[in-house]
C-alpha cells in the first residue's frame, strides 16, 4: 500500500548539507504493524513526514495506493492527508482553546461532514476511548494520557488507512503509555495500518515488524509473527 | 470547509484573545467613528452655507448697473459715466419666459417717525415681488401690495426694530409714520430674518419703489433683483437680462449681473474638497488600525504556529490556513468597524446637543464608505499574516510547541 523507492532528503543545516534520507527503498502493505528505531538524527522522523505528506522527498517515488503523491498539488495532498491518513504526535498539539470534543471535529470541519452527523461521530469516538465525561474539557484540564487519547479520537474520527504516530508515549508516564498503545494496537487489529516512530525497545517488540534507520539508510528490516 | 465554520472557528480564535481582540476592534472603531465624525462635520459646514445662501433667496440673480471688468485691459481714462438702471429697465424683464419675478431697489436712508420719536433708518423701495424673493415674512400685517409699481402709494412696511423703537408694544398697523417729507400709513410689521444681504432687515422701512424714488428724488434704481424660473434657467435669465438692458442701453453692456449660484456652488465645491481632505485625513487614522491588525495578527500567527501545523496536518491546504487567518482579520475589522458607526452616531449626537445650530449630518456615502475601508483595510493587512501562516513548513511548525 505505502510504495517508496529512492527517496532521498537532504536538509540544509548551516554550511552543511546534512542528508537525513539516502536512496530508501520502503514498502508496507496493508493492515502491518511497523514500528521504526533508529537514533536520533537517523532520518526516521523525516521518513514518517515524508509518508504522512507533510514534508516532500528531493528525489524517488512515494506511492500511496497506486496514488503517485509525487505529483499532487498542495490541495489534493491536503485532502489525501484529510481522509487517509491520521498522525498522533508526541505532544499532543491539541488546540488549547477548543474543548476535547472541538478538536475531534476538527478534521470533520475540514472535511466539510454535516454538523448533526460530527456531533455523533465525536460522541462515539470519545465514549470508546473513556472520554465521554471529558468532552467539554480544555486540554489543559486533562492529563497527559488524556490528551493522548484525545488526539488519537482527532486521528481516526476521518477513518483513515494509516496512522502514523511519532514516539506516540514520548511524553507519557509508563501507564498511560501502556494504555495509549493498546488503543493503537486495537485500531490496527480493525485493519488500519500502524506506523509507529520510538526508540523505546519495549515498544519496538510489540510491532510485527521492526524497522533501524541508521545514516539515513535502513539497516535492519525485520519481521515477527 | 464551510463559511459557518470558518466564521465560528475565526471567532473562537479570537474570543481566545480577549485582551487584544479588544484592543484592536477600539482602534478600528475610533479610525471609522473618526472617518465618519469629520465628514459629518464637512457635510455640516457645507449645508451651513448652503442653508445661509438659500436664505438670501432662491435661483437669485442680482442686476447692478455698471459694467465690472474681469478681464483686465486699462482702466477708462475718460469718465464712463453708467447708464442708471431705471424701474422701466426692471419692469422690461419681467416679460421672460426664464425669469419668475423681478424686484427692483432703490435704497436710501431717512428719518422715520412718528409721534416726537424718530429714528435713521434705511429705507428700500420696492414691489411686492421682493417679498418672494428674498423669503421674508411677516410678524404682522402684510407686505406691500401687487400694483402697479410706477404708482407710488404712501403705505410702508417696517422691520421689527424699528417697530419697537417706535411704537414699543403698541400696534403700528393703520399708524401714519413721517419718512423723510412723506407721510406713510405702516401696513405690515416684517418677521425676524436678521442680516441678509449685508442689510439688517430688522432695521429698515420698505415702501414701493416709486413712492421711494420720489422721497430720494432720483429715478435711478440701486439693483434690481430677480429670481429665475429654476435652476436651468438661471444661465439663460442671465443672458435674457444682459440681451434686453443692451437693447435697452443703446447697445452698451453697462451692467452686471451676479448669479447666487455661482457663488454657492464655488463655495460647495471649496467645501466638498475640505471634507473630502478632512475625510482622507481621518483616512490615515484608519490606516493605522490596519496596521495594528497586521501587527498583532502577525504575533498571532506567530504564537499559533504549532496550530497551523497541526491543521496541515490534518488536512487544511494552504488556501484553507490563509482564509482562516483573512477571516480573522476581516471579523475585526468588521465588528470594529460597527462600533465605529455607533461611536460616530454618539458624537454627532453629542454634538448636535452642544451645537444646536449647526446642522451635523451623517452622509450615507461616508458611512458607506468608512465601512467598507475598514473591511479593505483589514484585509489587506491581513493579507501578510495570513500568507505567513499559509507558507509555514508544517513539519518546522510542528516541531515547535
Amino acid at each position: 500500500m505505502i510504495h517508496l523507492t529512492g527517496i532521498e532528503k537532504t536538509f540544509l543545516v548551516g554550511d552543511e548539507t546534512v542528508q537525513a534520507l539516502s536512496n530508501v527503498d520502503f514498502t508496507v502493505q496493508k493492515g502491518e504493524y511497523v514500528a521504526i528505531m533508529g537514533p536520533s538524527g537517523s532520518g526516521k522522523s523525516t521518513l514518517l513526514n515524508i509518508i504522512g505528506l507533510l514534508d516532500r522527498p528531493d528525489k524517488g517515488i512515494y506511492t500511496l495506493e497506486d496514488l503517485d503523491t509525487t505529483e499532487l498539488t498542495d490541495n489534493q495532498q491536503a485532502s489525501v492527508r484529510r481522509n487517509k491518513i491520521g498522525f498522533v504526535f508526541q505532544f499532543f498539539h491539541l488546540v488549547p482553546r477548543l474543548t476535547a470534543s472541538e478538536n475531534v471535529e476538527l478534521p470533520m470541519i475540514l472535511s466539510d461532514v454535516a454538523p448533526a452527523s460530527r456531533k455523533m461521530r465525536v460522541e462515539a469516538a470519545l465514549s470508546s476511548l473513556g472520554l465521554s465525561d471529558r468532552a467539554k474539557h480544555r486540554p489543559d484540564q486533562l492529563s497527559g494520557g488524556q490528551r493522548q487519547r484525545v488526539a488519537i479520537a482527532r486521528a481516526t474520527i476521518m477513518e483513515p488507512d494509516v496512522i502514523l504516530a511519532d514516539e506516540p508515549t514520548g511524553n507519557l508516564d509508563r501507564t498511560s503509555g501502556i494504555d495509549v498503545i493498546r488503543i493503537l494496537e486495537d485500531l490496527n487489529k480493525k485493519g488500519m495500518t500502524l506506523i509507529i516512530v520510538t526508540h523505546d525497545p519495549n515498544l519496538s517488540k510489540r510491532a510485527t515488524r521492526r524497522v533501524q534507520l541508521a545514516d539515513g539508510k535502513i539497516s535492519i528490516d525485520s519481521r515477527s509473527f | 470547509m464551510k463559511t459557518g465554520d470558518v466564521i465560528q472557528f475565526s471567532t473562537r480564535a479570537l474570543s481566545g484573545y480577549p485582551t487584544r481582540t479588544f484592543l484592536i476592534i477600539l482602534a478600528m472603531a475610533i479610525g471609522v467613528a473618526s472617518v465618519i465624525l469629520l465628514t459629518a462635520l464637512g457635510e455640516g459646514a457645507r449645508r451651513y452655507v448652503s442653508n445661509e445662501f438659500t436664505s438670501l433667496g432662491t435661483y437669485l440673480l442680482i442686476v447692478l448697473p455698471g459694467r465690472s471688468e474681469t478681464t483686465g485691459g486699462p482702466p477708462p481714462l475718460l469718465g464712463q459715466t453708467p447708464r442708471d438702471l431705471t424701474l422701466e429697465d426692471a419692469l422690461s424683464l419681467t416679460r421672460h419666459s426664464a425669469i419668475r419675478r423681478v424686484a427692483p431697489i432703490t435704497v436710501g436712508s431717512a428719518p422715520v417717525s412718528w409721534k416726537h420719536r424718530d429714528r435713521e433708518v434705511t429705507v428700500l423701495g420696492s414691489t411686492d415681488a421682493l417679498f418672494e424673493i428674498r423669503h421674508l415674512s411677516m410678524a404682522q400685517g402684510k407686505f406691500i401690495p401687487a400694483g402697479d409699481p410706477t404708482r407710488g402709494e404712501a403705505v410702508c412696511v417696517i422691520g421689527y426694530k424699528l417697530k419697537k423703537e417706535l411704537f414699543g408694544n403698541q400696534s403700528p398697523l393703520g399708524q401714519w409714520v413721517r419718512i423723510g417729507e412723506r407721510r406713510f400709513r405702516v401696513i405690515g410689521e416684517l418677521g425676524k430674518k436678521g442680516q441678509s444681504l449685508g442689510l439688517d432687515m430688522g432695521d429698515v422701512a420698505v415702501v414701493p419703489v416709486a413712492s421711494a424714488q420720489t422721497l430720494f428724488n432720483t429715478s435711478a434704481l440701486f439693483r434690481i433683483l430677480v429670481q429665475a424660473n429654476g435652476r436651468d434657467a438661471i444661465p439663460r435669465a442671465k443672458k435674457t437680462i444682459l440681451t434686453t438692458i443692451r437693447e435697452r442701453h443703446e447697445g452698451e453692456d453697462d451692467v452686471t449681473v451676479i448669479t447666487q449660484d455661482a457663488l454657492l456652488s464655488t463655495f460647495d465645491r471649496i467645501l466638498t474638497t475640505m471634507t473630502l481632505s478632512v475625510a482622507g485625513i481621518a483616512a490615515i487614522s484608519l490606516s493605522v488600525a490596519g496596521i495594528l491588525i497586521m501587527n498583532v495578527m502577525l504575533i498571532a500567527v506567530s504564537q499559533r504556529t504549532s496550530e497551523v501545523g497541526l491543521l496541515k496536518a490534518i488536512g487544511a491546504p494552504s488556501t484553507q490556513i490563509l482564509r482562516l487567518f483573512l477571516a480573522e482579520s476581516a471579523i475585526l475589522s468588521l465588528i470594529g468597524a460597527g462600533f465605529g458607526v455607533i461611536l460616530a452616531f454618539l458624537g454627532t449626537w453629542g454634538l448636535a446637543r452642544v451645537f444646536p445650530k449647526f446642522p451635523f449630518t451623517v452622509p450615507i456615502w461616508a458611512l458607506g464608505a468608512a465601512v467598507f475601508i475598514a473591511i479593505i483595510t483589514g484585509l489587506l493587512f491581513g493579507v501578510l499574516p495570513a500568507r505567513r501562516a499559509a507558507k509555514l513548513d508544517p513539519v518546522d511548525a510542528l516541531s515547535r510547541r
